[in-house]
């Protein structure tokens, strides 16, 4: 299978196996009108599973970073312009993340008062932790 | 401007500030009897409450202040479904400082961001309760003079008893502190304090359901009620209630020097017996929680 190279866009590459799609739709890729390649399970030598996944995008977009960083940190983002790509090589998890993400614990003030922003702090950067600001509940 | 929402909100530099104040405080109350004369503290109450809410307004009173505020949700705007952003917004026009108390996790948090004056969390939920765990510090260092180096047992409801993981956290700050968890299975202290308090911070802990077995070890021991409002089911407070009742012959063996601490109030795990031996300390504790509340709003005051 063969997805021809892309002149102006952008390139998620290594993505853990299996988040691809999760990604395809957080990102809210499924609303743009250019050209989205999601692939699945590709070769992959650097994971363990020896699998990745890839995004390709045929246009210049923004990208919510932190979306990224908090679902998989590990994945290289590859700017295109007019065909020299610029490599970011790894997505670090962000500090803090806002309304991606809502807290389920029905004892967090935010289960009564709906206008609040659901705001998850990253408390364990090497088990990639993150828990809600009001009642410290860990993120699932 | 401060507030105080979580014990770690203070570093150990301001407890030790705190602690002295306190200590300041109750040897020569009459320094202090004016210090906040035309300030108002406004005890928003939305969850029942007896010796927070009452030494919160006597610590103002002896300070010289003055006092306004509700003791229950159902004599607030609360009732009519106002939320906590509106409530604190317009409390902090008539007042200089919030003293919170709120069932839900985290509102006292979102009051500090829109209230515009200090709030200090007088309890939220099975969260935090950090004047709490600065009475319990206060209580500890009048009767051991130190933080260090002690081992400190929590026995009762280690899940849903705020005031154990807010201690933990402020006790895991100091050198060589042990812990000892005891509690029936059903009630053990949440994953995330072991996993990012006491392991991250490399405190030696240890975890058991048999009192006796540990009691000769402890130089504090920190009993606590089940808490029947934390359920939501009955039958599990039924089953769970009295897991461990403190009695004089369980303290046969029990240092001759250790401390028993509770929060209050009790129900029926420390045996009023036990109120007469030398080690109980808890009444004391109660009375060290005014002080140490007019040291923490003097100084989220800024009052010199």
């Amino acid at each position: 299978m063969t997805v021809s190279p892309i002149e102006n866009g952008i390139v998620l590459d290594h993505i853990t196996a299996g988040k691809g799609m999760e990604l395809y739709k957080v990102l809210g890729l499924a609303e743009l009108d250019c050209l989205v390649a999601v692939i699945n399970n590709a070769y992959s030598k650097k994971s363990p599973t020896g699998k990745k996944d890839i995004i390709k995008i045929d246009a210049q977009i923004d990208l919510d970073f932190d979306i990224i960083g908090y679902i998989d940190p590990g994945i290289t983002v590859n700017i295109i312009k007019n065909g020299v790509n610029t490599k970011m090589e790894k997505i670090d998890p962000p500090e803090t993340i806002e309304g991606i993400i809502k807290c389920k614990n029905p004892r967090c003030i935010t289960s009564v008062e709906q206008e609040l922003p659901h705001i998850f702090k990253l408390t364990d950067r090497e088990n990639m932790v993150y828990r809600c600001i009001y009642c410290e509940s860990k993120a699932k | 401007m401060r507030s105080l929402i979580d014990i770690l909100d203070l570093t150990t530099a301001e407890i030790d500030e705190l602690v002295s104040t306190a200590n300041d405080i109750i040897a020569d109350p009459e320094k202090y009897a004016h210090k906040c004369q035309g300030k108002k503290l406004a005890t928003l109450f939305f969850e029942p409450s007896t010796r927070t809410r009452l030494s919160f307004e006597a610590a103002m009173y002896e300070l010289g202040g003055n006092v306004l505020g509700f003791s229950e949700a159902q004599s607030s705007s609360s009732a009519k479904g106002e939320s906590v952003s509106d409530t604190v917004k317009v409390v902090g026009y008539y007042a200089d400082i919030i003293a919170m108390r709120h069932p839900k996790e985290g509102a006292p948090l979102v009051a500090s961001m829109k209230a515009g004056i200090p709030v200090i969390n007088a309890g939220d939920g099975g969260h935090n309760h950090p004047t709490q765990t600065l009475t319990d510090l206060l209580t500890i260092n009048r009767e051991k003079g130190r933080f260090s180096g002690l081992t400190v047992g929590f026995c009762g409801d280690l899940k849903f008893g705020r005031t154990v993981h807010s201690l933990i956290g402020a006790l895991s700050r100091y050198e060589k502190v042990k812990i000892v968890l005891v509690s029936p299975k059903e009630l053990t202290v949440p994953e995330y304090i072991k996993e990012e308090v006491l392991k991250a911070k490399n405190i030696e802990f240890v975890e058991t359901t048999d009192l006796e077995e540990v009691m000769p070890q402890l130089d504090i021991l920190y009993m606590t009620r089940v808490q029947r409002e934390r359920f939501f089911n009955e039958q599990d407070y039924i089953r769970l209630k009295d897991s461990y009742i403190l009695t004089p012959e369980k303290l046969a063996t029990a240092k001759p020097d250790m401390c028993i601490l509770h929060p209050l109030p009790r129900v029926n795990e420390i045996a009023v017996a036990v109120d007469d031996d030398p080690r109980a300390k808890y009444f004391e504790q109660a009375k060290n929680g005014k002080y140490i509340r007019m040291a923490l709003i003097l100084k989220l005051l800024e009052v010199e």
